[in-house]
């Protein structure tokens, strides 16, 4: 199956800033792995259910109970760049 | 043309849980920034979610208060989109098996009742909260943004209502319905104000009589339900009007601008269409069986209708009946607590919506923060059966009580409103009545009856309006038989 | 004998009987770094302060009476376990320097049991690998052969253990990442069944594939180990809550077992070296009383290729919150999406970003369903494949591998070759049962060759009644060598 991958757009949705030829070269790499994945595609799974986790188990669950977090120190201790107790980012582009 | 608006309804909830969603800090929205984190909720490096059964206990009441099917079996899914504020980059949600589906709310506007049928009620994780600075407070100029993660991970439950809603005013009232019964379930305190709810609209417009769905727009920002109201209208009269001449609507999202009564398109968020929904391999299924539901169920309040249809059968009006179950908690509180108190459902129904309502609106204050309670209610109302107060007294008695100066009784006194019942003061307003007209009770007394009014009225006046008409009348037909 | 080479066991009974300390047995295994990891690199950071602490503390607590099985007993671990206070990496730039605020449910545990963490190991970037060359501070070397790889992702665990920098340690298994560096550097090294050691602070790779798992020189090592930190964490939801199978004392032999050989798994694609180790493995066994079958899990075949879906696909979610925001590498930019676009393109290294792009394409929109949720299917064939082949072997059996350790650079410029050296050990993830490789012999190079048992789910007590009776009938693996530096 020919894949004909828009690697830009996947690595706009990922958020990874590729050059021109680290898009060619992961286009060319994925092409490889994905065709090797059709064999997947053509398996007959008719009627078969998919599996998300490995053991048949059903809720787990935590009690409503306020355990102690992090301290203010600790949560911002390793932030790139902290403000008046807050972490801070340079602004959006994309505002909701 | 005509247009026929299409709208759908998504209601955000945030669950007043002791605990976040899926980690052990408090849900506490007055603390100062990033004080309620963990390494769960602040995304880190290997902290994994366990979520709280308290809150999918809370959505599935709110899921059986809408009549919504309940699933035996659901999941969480992860919703990726990258946002600053958004820990993980990815948001715990549910797709395609929500805890709720396929409810209905009944709705009644305009004399109208119709029913709004709910697609899912989903639970899911708040964001936290981003503050943008600089650039004289406009987002679109800011130079940087500030974030502060407590609120990340609160419990959120969306609600989706079908497309069913027509009008501006039904959007209105699907809203306060909804934020009734949420109210009233005690699982939020749901305050528009604070964010705890919050409602999208999704509007489109379409030919009358066509059944196929126009361009569907979001509307975002609407933070009272009169702004909600007021931008569902300004959203179909702009589509019909994009329409009418001819070009054609993008769908977008668009932010209700208080201000300026209308709606603008936002920047869209670059690829944020495609959310790549997965099954969240940290969560196991959820299993709500039948004895749980049933528990569940077993714990559900009195609800809205229900409460609605109460009152109705202690004597109120139906519209009365309907304001009082829909408006703000207290009020409801204060009627519950004056009904204990054994006051006349009627008289302290009508004071709460008219009287404390307006008082709240004039004075612009919280109803949690007026000095009112149940049993004020019912001393103001038994001072009106026996007489003590007249209706317009009592509600003079009742801004005073409002106002702070004290219990009913004590108001009233420090007015000077009480009604004088006091039988030897009558008889020397009435005697001295009588002696200032003697012809006009001759002729009362010759049967000229309509003087009776003339006579109780001459006697109110000099009493300042505190004689009590009835003790009044009685005393002058006693005069009339000497 | 020097103390570095001793199996935990013999290192406990001297500690009983007094004969050496903790203290000493951390300056033995920090002596024997000092002298190999200029060349081996097992180690990222070897935390020599909390390290003398805890070994004090451990002496202290052993002359109060205390003797848990890892009292004193110096062990490393993998470094994408978070260690409060002590870097953890992931072996990525964009978790340099970082500071973890808690520890990982593994390393609570192994605190808690009086275990001396001597530091974090090297791996593959965000366990992303097979042969720890896509560390980005430097690969780790093979204590066999420096010229050739220790395997991966966990290839600073097993070459720490190998080298004698450690008596034990911790890994974590994807697909494979602690049985084949345990085969390349001749060590037991085992996959719990999912849920059975607790994920909290395990940097996720792939959250439903990933377990912690002990690499150990011997198979009573490994059973040491992993008692010590098995068992229901109610941090982690997906963590077993049933009863915990502690395998200490799981024996029995081979008498009796049926063991079955997997046909997909044994053929095809390995190395003549490997498979006639096997083989002779397999006749041991046989002489031994096990009863040997063999079987056919076909869709086996379709495992490397579901893997390859499904482990980026959540690799690329969990890999998200890299973003410069709240920790760890930031690359400033204009807005907040630029300043994340290109943090993460500085920060994550060619295979993160293969397979953070191969799962988002996996799951974008139109795809999902022919990629992922196909693969999802595919596995529960797998597992119904599994489960059909234990109605026939009370055990599954295969190469670890199909060839033994690799030299560096063969296999880096075709991901593709690489992905292959784990077809072997895929299977166990997907079915998310429990497995485990034990050395059975040198090639002609004299490098280690790895026998990998395969066990149903939660089975763990017979899987190590199996390794301990392969352990038995195995040829020797020679404990490698080091020139003692001239001082």
């Amino acid at each position: 199956m020919p894949i004909d991958i828009d690697i830009a757009h996947v690595a706009q949705l990922a958020r990874i800033a590729l050059g021109p030829d680290e898009e060619e070269l992961y286009r060319s790499q994925l092409g490889v792995i994905l065709d090797h994945a059709a064999r997947v595609q053509a398996a007959d799974t008719d009627g078969v259910p998919p599996t998300a986790h490995p053991l048949p188990m059903v809720n787990a669950f935590r009690e409503d109970i306020v355990r102690p977090g992090l301290s203010h120190s600790d949560a911002l201790h390793q932030a790139p760049d902290a403000h008046d107790g807050y972490f801070r980012v340079p602004p959006a582009l994309d505002v909701e | 043309m005509t247009w026929e608006p299409v709208i759908g309804i998504e209601v955000h909830v945030e669950l007043q849980t002791d605990s976040k969603m899926f980690c052990g800090c408090a849900v506490d929205f007055s603390a100062p920034p990033n004080t309620n984190v963990c390494p769960v909720c602040l995304g880190l490096p290997g902290a994994l979610p366990v979520p709280n059964r308290r809150a999918i206990e809370w959505i599935t009441k709110i899921g059986m208060a809408l009549d919504c099917q309940i699933s035996t079996r659901s999941q969480f899914h992860r919703k990726n989109y990258f946002y600053a504020d958004q820990p993980k980059n990815y948001q715990i949600s549910q797709f395609d098996v929500p805890v709720c589906h396929d409810g209905v709310l009944e709705v009644e506007s305009e004399g109208v009742t119709a029913s709004v049928r709910i697609n899912r009620a989903h639970m899911e994780e708040d964001t936290g909260k981003s503050i943008h600075v600089g650039g004289d407070g406009r987002i679109h100029a800011a130079t940087a943004t500030l974030l502060d993660f407590n609120r990340a991970g609160v419990p959120l439950v969306e609600i989706v209502s079908e497309p069913d809603i027509r009008t501006p005013s039904q959007a209105r009232v699907y809203a306060q319905t909804l934020r009734a019964l949420v109210a009233s379930l005690g699982v939020s305190d749901a305050k528009l104000e604070e964010g705890s709810i919050r409602f999208d609209a999704n509007v489109s417009v379409r030919p009358a009589g066509s059944t196929e769905l126009g361009t569907k727009v979001e509307i975002k920002n609407m933070n009272s339900f009169r702004s909600l109201e007021k931008a569902v209208d300004y959203e179909i009269r702009r589509q019909s009007e994009v329409l009418e001449s001819g070009e054609t609507l993008v769908q977008e999202t668009r932010h209700w601008d208080e201000a300026a009564g209308v709606t603008h398109g936002m920047r869209t968020k670059e690829g944020s269409s495609d959310y790549r929904y997965f099954p969240e391999p940290d969560l196991l299924p959820l299993e709500v069986d039948e004895a749980w539901q049933r528990e569940i169920r077993s714990s559900l309040p009195e609800l809205p209708s229900a409460r609605r249809s109460r009152y109705e059968s202690l004597g109120l009006d139906r519209e009365t009946a309907g304001v009082l179950v829909a408006s703000d908690d207290a009020m409801v509180a204060w009627f519950e607590a004056a009904l204990d108190h054994g006051a006349d459902p009627k008289l302290s129904a009508n004071w709460l919506t008219g009287e404390v309502v307006a008082y709240l609106r004039r004075e612009s204050r919280e109803a949690g923060d007026l000095p009112l309670t149940g049993s004020h209610l019912a001393e103001l109302a038994a001072m009106v059966e026996d007489g003590k107060l007249s209706s317009t007294a009592a509600k003079d008695a009742l801004q005073g009580v409002l106002a702070g100066e004290g219990r009913p009784a004590e108001v009233a006194a420090a007015r000077d409103l009480l009604q004088i019942s006091d039988a030897s003061a009558l008889e020397k307003a009435v005697d001295a009545a009588i002696e200032a007209e003697p012809d006009s009770f001759e002729r009362l007394r010759s049967g000229e009856d309509k003087l009776m009014g003339f006579f109780v009225g001459q006697v109110m006046r000099a009493s300042g309006g505190k004689a009590d008409p009835k003790i009044v009348t009685a005393i002058l037909r006693q005069r009339l038989t000497e | 004998m020097n103390l570095v080479d001793l199996t935990i066991a013999d290192a406990r009974r001297m500690l009983q009987q007094g004969e050496t300390t903790a203290v000493e047995l951390l300056e033995a295994v920090v002596d024997r770094a000092s002298l190999t990891e200029a060349d081996l690199h097992a180690y990222l950071t070897i935390d020599h302060d909390g390290a003398a602490r805890a070994a004090r503390q451990a002496d202290e607590r052993r002359a109060a009476g205390d003797d848990d099985p890892l009292l004193g007993i110096p062990v490393a671990v993998k470094d994408n376990m978070t260690t409060i206070g002590v870097p953890t990496t992931a072996s990525s730039k964009v978790l340099d320097g970082y500071l973890p605020p808690y520890d990982a449910t593994v390393v609570k545990r192994l605190k808690a049991a009086g275990a001396v963490i001597v530091g974090k190991t090297n791996l593959d970037e965000f366990a992303m690998g097979s042969s720890t060359e896509n560390s980005a501070y430097g690969p780790t070397r093979n204590p066999y052969d420096s010229s050739r790889v220790p395997g991966g992702s966990s290839g600073g665990s097993a070459a720490a253990v190998a080298a004698g920098s450690a008596l034990g340690s911790y890994g974590s298994d994807t697909g494979g990442s602690i049985r084949q560096p345990a085969a390349f550097c001749g060590l037991v090294g085992m996959k719990p069944t999912y849920g059975l050691v607790s994920r909290y602070g395990l940097i996720a790779f792939a959250s439903s594939l990933d377990q912690i798992g002990p690499f150990g020189r011997t198979v009573d090592d490994a059973a040491l180990l992993l008692d010590a930190v098995s068992g229901h964490d109610p941090r982690d939801a997906t963590s077993y809550s049933g009863e915990t199978p502690k395998v200490a004392d799981a024996d029995g032999g081979a008498g009796g077992l049926r063991v079955g050989v997997v046909r997909e798994l044994s053929s095809q694609g390995i190395d003549d070296s490997v498979a006639d180790a096997f083989s002779r493995t397999v006749d041991r066994l046989s002489d031994a009383g096990a009863n040997v079958v063999e079987v056919s899990v076909p869709a086996a075949d379709l495992a490397l290729s579901a893997y390859y879906l499904i482990a980026p696909a959540e690799c690329s979610a969990n890999l998200a919150r890299f973003d410069g925001v709240r920790y760890g590498l930031r690359v400033e930019g204009d807005t907040v999406e630029s300043m994340m676009s290109a943090t993460r393109s500085d920060g994550f290294g060619p295979e993160v970003t293969r397979r953070v792009l191969l799962g988002t394409y996996a799951l974008s929109a139109g795809y999902y369903d022919a990629f992922y949720g196909q693969a999802q299917r595919v596995r529960t064939m797998i597992i119904r494949e599994f489960e059909s082949a234990y109605g026939r072997a009370d055990v599954l059996v295969s190469p670890t591998t199909p060839t033994t350790a690799f030299e560096f650079g063969a296999k880096t410029a075709d991901p593709l070759s690489m992905y292959m050296s784990d077809v072997c050990t895929i299977p166990s993830n997907l079915a998310g049962h429990p497995s485990a490789s034990v050395p059975i012999g040198v090639d002609e190079q004299g490098l280690p060759i790895g026998f990998q048992i395969m066990a149903p789910a939660l089975e763990e007590r017979l899987l190590f009644r199996v390794m301990r009776a392969v352990e038995a009938v195995a040829e020797p693996v020679p404990r490698p060598t080091f020139a003692e530096v001239a001082t």
